[in-house]
């Protein structure tokens, strides 16, 4: 443990304006809604001298509850708790696969969704269903609350476009119209759990009568510094039956949606084939 | 009251169970101080200037360096070349060059950032090409750290025979152990005494190397094992290292230190398996039969000769693979390179030479016509049969025995067909493959060095009837106490629970020699078997002869044979017993026995011929897989296994070996991929070195053979290594089956089968299937 106890500052704020108001205060604070990436860096000597934010005593966000339009999951709820929710489970299956291949059930069990966010990792496994879901983020501040499309969060690799003294509150998923004809979630990893995504996909199709495309979501993963939804392919789609020449050039298209890297992990041209593939099988139904 | 072939319950189970057992980082010392190691951070340099920050608060720590050293500046190995602190050359990086200490562990670490050293840097050999081309010479004069040569009959009579001759290269890679418990040791100074605890698998090989270290005799240094969380070998020489560092700031401080790697710092420091490279030409008649194996090694050694002269010793005396062949050459040669250096790893070189061995009969097949099981059954081991080296196989040979059972048990040959035309339906989401290998594994050490260590052990009976067993022989997980006591208990014909295993100490206990070589339960077992009887024939003087003996019987005994403690019996030290405590030791009676090379084993280590290994093992894998159509991972379904080890004393523990070596060929074969930069490991740390997990683990079907060896205790040969050896040429076989491609690098990471699905074969030549 290179990660120094006597140099961890940790204010336990007891509620939302307690944490905020702190958070105006000192600008430089880390919040903790989870910590099980801040723990991994802070064993490693990476993050000494900290003032932390602990947000672990903030009940109100740590609920899941529904409203008209659809669920409100609270920044605190775990990946475990998304799993279990009746409706979470029912109305939105992709994020509660992708809540069930975070990490492994430790992680599960201590990681939240508000923390995933903050965290932005390219490759964060819950945010291609996030996106195809076309969620939203709420912001507290001092200033008052802000409702953030969930793509208009991330600015980078591990980057938000949050201030410092804001905090994620809640995440609100709208209920679909209609239900999907097709709908995937796929991650790819460098093993079966306790693993990070070389590619993680989340898909939702509708098609009309006659077999065109209606609406096409697809997003990626770990294929960009950001998760990406593919517009080029999804407006390339719209509208168009599925024969194998559609397909062949959206898979071609996908390209042009993402930038994967060669890394640790696993190489650019893998990366990408394995997405064609994965875009491939989905569109064929 | 029989307990040899029960699952008897472990020794230090419920320790372990309950959290009781202290593992080194669980050990309170007063005063103490955290030990760090200022490393290199180039590969190929001279120190120039070593500067400390002039700001920082020097005066809270003890430093050390390699002027601090007593004796000569070298870790004592097979060649005394590698310094315990480098203070001239910088031969690989993350070479220990200083060491800092402090009673506050994260200051410790910090004071890191504070020291710079210049360096002269020279340029690096990188890989075994840079160094074969000896553009740098690390090791004078050609890089070569050692050769060997096995020559049997006359290899071009051999191919002048064959109709078919087939080629092939292979490579292998780096692995880590990943042992749970990183490298840690304590060091302390007792009564001018230097003390060493520590997670070790090889308490004398420590007492060696610090004895050069300090300068010491042997009685000034005191060597314990603490319970140590895995080892597969990396806890076989480095210990020596860690050890070496701390006793050095123990010296200089006057106070106990400690010193406990963080998962990076092991992961990037010690040592890992060979990369090795191997080159197979085979003559084989028109029906299958062998007439000519050339084989050629080359291993990566590191920077430092450490243990590769062993390792290329066992990876060239398996590489033939387990069958008989009239002309046979293996060349072999480990070289150097600015890397850490590569070490033992459970196998020792045999996993690397038998992963080309087995998958070349893929090759050989398609050459030849015929599938690799009717080749294989066509050449391989029985008993009279005749190996590389020209040892004939007089007794336990399981090799036939061990490839049926895996090959019925796994229904190989219906479901390779079945797979097969499943393999043509193009609709089909995966491609299935079963895959097949079979080895042997040469139980203790190679050659005479079983005769070089004359290793010692025993038991001892105390004046309270008390029976202990006496080894320097360590357990880290396998179950060396349960199957020492199993040995002794049956030998004796008492029950289990009353034999004692005292702790591996070198102030308490004989040099049974290093706990590796799959050893332990065969040369070290049977050293104690032969002991315990000894105190039997004594006994049985003294109380009346029974089938079984009670405690009143032995007590009486010891009345008799051992004096009150003012007598001339011999005072056992103190005992520390499983807690740490301490006990009051007991008068007793020592019986210790030294190893005896049984009469028919010869062997020549110029010529290298004669009897290798005393036995050997035998091990056949069955692994039905699919691989995914659209991302190319491998999923297992099953490893079927069929194991002949002689005898399994402690059929659970047993099983429990194999199964843990079946995973970790597995990760050998599929996951493990070290990624080296510049020699320094990319990915130290558990997130990106992939190991498998439970749930990448598949199902196994084990069946444990006993053809029992007449000089192993209970007919006892070794398992500790061999499941390592059997299954990564058995999943690349299947990989084979299934896609048809042709893949003999490991690991077959989903991009190596992507790649070479795309592209040409990465080595070698073979079917390629469109896309």
């Amino acid at each position: 443990m290179r990660g120094a106890p006597f140099s961890m500052n940790v204010l336990r704020p007891r509620n939302a304006p307690e944490a905020l108001r702190a958070f105006s205060k000192n600008p430089k604070l880390t919040p903790l809604a989870g910590g099980t990436d801040f723990m991994v860096a802070w064993n490693a000597g990476q993050l000494q001298n900290r003032v932390v934010l602990d947000l672990s005593r903030l009940k109100e966000w740590k609920k899941i509850q529904k409203t008209k339009e659809g669920i409100r999951i609270g920044s605190l709820v775990t990946h475990r708790r998304i799993q279990e929710h009746p409706v979470v489970r029912s109305m939105f299956p992709l994020l509660v696969r992708a809540c069930a291949e975070v990490g492994g059930w430790q992680i599960q069990n201590r990681g939240t969704l508000g923390g995933n966010i903050a965290n932005a990792s390219p490759a964060g496994d819950t945010f291609p269903p996030l996106s195809v879901y076309e969620g939203m983020v709420n912001v507290l501040s001092p200033r008052g609350r802000k409702r953030v499309p969930f793509h208009q969060v991330f600015a980078g690799v591990k980057k938000t476009t949050l201030q410092p003294g804001e905090l994620i509150e809640s995440i609100e998923i709208p209920y679909l119209k209609n239900r999907p004809h097709h709908q995937m979630f796929r991650k790819v990893g460098t093993r079966a759990a306790q693993a990070i995504s070389k590619t993680v996909a989340a898909g939702l199709l509708w098609l009309k009568k006659d077999k065109t495309v209606q609406e096409l979501r697809f997003a990626l993963g770990s294929m960009a510094p950001t998760a990406r939804r593919l517009k080029s392919v999804e407006s390339f789609c719209l509208g168009k039956r599925m024969t194998p020449e559609v397909v062949d050039r959206a898979c071609e298209l996908l390209v042009q949606d993402v930038s994967p890297i060669d890394d640790i992990r696993s190489t650019r041209e893998y990366r990408l084939r394995v997405s064609q593939n994965l875009l491939r099988s989905f569109l064929n139904g | 009251m029989v307990s040899v072939g029960k699952n008897v319950p472990r020794k230090e189970g419920p320790q372990k169970l309950c959290g009781l057992a202290k593992y080194i980082d669980d050990y309170d010392f007063k005063d103490c101080l955290y030990g760090v190691t200022f490393r290199s951070s180039i590969p190929h340099g001279l120190i120039k200037k070593i500067s400390f920050d002039s700001d920082f608060p020097w005066q809270e720590y003890v430093i050390a360096t390699a002027q601090d050293i007593p004796g000569p500046n070298v870790v004592a190995l097979i060649e005394n070349d590698q310094p315990l602190l480098a203070d001239k050359k910088i031969l690989h990086p993350m070479e220990p060059i200083l060491l800092v200490s402090h009673p506050i562990l994260q200051k410790a670490y910090a004071a890191l950032e504070h020291i710079r050293v210049d360096y002269e840097e020279l340029p690096a050999v990188l890989t075994l090409e840079e160094s074969l081309s000896l553009e740098q010479v690390l090791y004078p004069p050609d890089n070569v750290f050692k050769k060997f040569q096995i020559q049997k009959g006359n290899v071009e009579a051999g191919f002048a025979q064959a109709d078919f001759i087939v080629e092939g290269e292979y490579r292998v890679p780096h692995q880590e152990q990943t042992y749970i418990e990183n490298n840690g040791v304590a060091a302390y100074v007792e009564n001018g005494t230097i003390v060493v605890m520590g997670s070790m698998q090889c308490p004398y090989y420590v007492h060696k190397a610090l004895k050069h270290i300090f300068n010491v005799p042997d009685e000034k240094l005191r060597i314990i094992q603490t319970t140590t969380g895995g080892g597969f070998g990396g806890k076989e020489e480095y210990p020596n290292m860690i050890a070496g560092h701390a006793a050095l700031l123990a010296l200089k401080s006057g106070r106990p230190v400690k010193m406990i790697y963080d998962r990076q710092e092991d992961m990037a420091a010690t040592t890992k398996r060979h990369p090795a490279w191997i080159k197979h030409r085979t003559g084989v008649t028109k029906e299958g039969k062998l007439v000519a194996q050339e084989i050629e090694v080359v291993m990566d050694g590191g920077a430092y000769v450490t243990l590769s002269p062993v390792v290329l010793s066992r990876g060239t005396l398996h590489a033939t693979g387990p069958y008989e062949c009239p002309n046979v050459r293996v060349v072999s040669k480990t070289a150097a390179t600015n890397t850490p250096p590569n070490g033992a790893f459970r196998g020792f070189g045999a996993p690397q030479t038998l992963f080309a061995a087995e998958l070349h009969w893929e090759k050989i097949a398609e050459a030849v016509g015929l599938d690799s099981l009717t080749l294989r059954r066509l050449n391989v081991f029985k008993e009279g049969s005749q190996t590389a080296t020209g040892q004939i196989l007089g007794e336990s040979v399981g090799a036939s025995e061990v490839l049926e059972r895996a090959v019925t048990r796994s229904r190989y040959i219906s479901k390779r067909k079945e797979y097969s035309l499943w393999n043509r339906d193009k609709k089909k989401e995966s491609w299935r493959g079963m895959g097949l290998a079979l080895v042997h594994h040469g139980a203790g050490f190679t050659g005479s060095g079983e005769v070089y260590l004359a290793s010692r052990a025993g038991v001892a009976f105390t004046n309270k009837g008390q029976v202990k067993v006496l080894a320097a022989s360590t357990e880290i997980g396998q179950g060396t106490i349960s199957m020492f006591a199993q040995i002794v208990a049956d030998s004796l014909g008492i029950p289990y629970e009353w034999v004692v295993v005292v702790d591996p100490d070198t102030g308490q206990v004989p040099n049974s020699g290093p706990t590796v070589a799959s050893r332990t339960c065969m040369v070290v077992g049977g050293l104690i078997q032969k002991a315990t009887l000894q105190l039997k024939q004594e006994l049985s003087r003294h109380i009346s002869k029974k089938s079984s003996w009670s405690q009143e019987d032995l007590k009486e005994a010891a009345r008799k044979m051992i004096p009150p403690p003012a007598g001339e019996a011999e005072l056992a030290p103190s005992r520390r017993s499983a807690g740490g405590g301490m006990m009051e030791g007991q008068p007793e009676k020592k019986y210790i026995v030294e190893y005896e090379k049984p009469k028919e084993i010869q062997w020549d280590d110029k010529t290298y011929k004669g009897d290798a290994y005393a036995v050997y093992s035998y091990a056949c894998a069955v692994v039905d897989l699919e691989v995914d159509k659209l991302t190319y991972e491998v999923k297992i379904h099953k490893i079927t296994t069929a194991q002949d080890i002689g005898k399994a004393i402690h059929p659970l523990l047993a099983e429990g070996q194999i199964m843990g070596g079946t995973a970790q060929a597995v990760g050998y074969a599929l996951y493990e991929n070290v990624v080296m930069k510049n020699g320094v490991m990319q990915n130290a740390q558990l997130t990106n070195y992939i190991i498998p997990t439970f749930m990448d683990t598949p199902p196994m079907d084990i069946e444990i053979v006993e053809k029992p060896y007449s000089h192993g205790p209970f007919g006892a040969k070794g398992v500790g290594e061999l499941p390592m050896d059997v299954p990564a040429p058995a999943i690349a076989a299947a990989i084979h089956h299934a896609t048809g491609l042709w893949i003999p690098e490991l690991p077959i990471l989903p991009e190596k089968i992507f790649k070479v699905f795309f592209s040409s074969p990465l080595v070698g030549e073979g079917r390629v299937r469109g896309t």
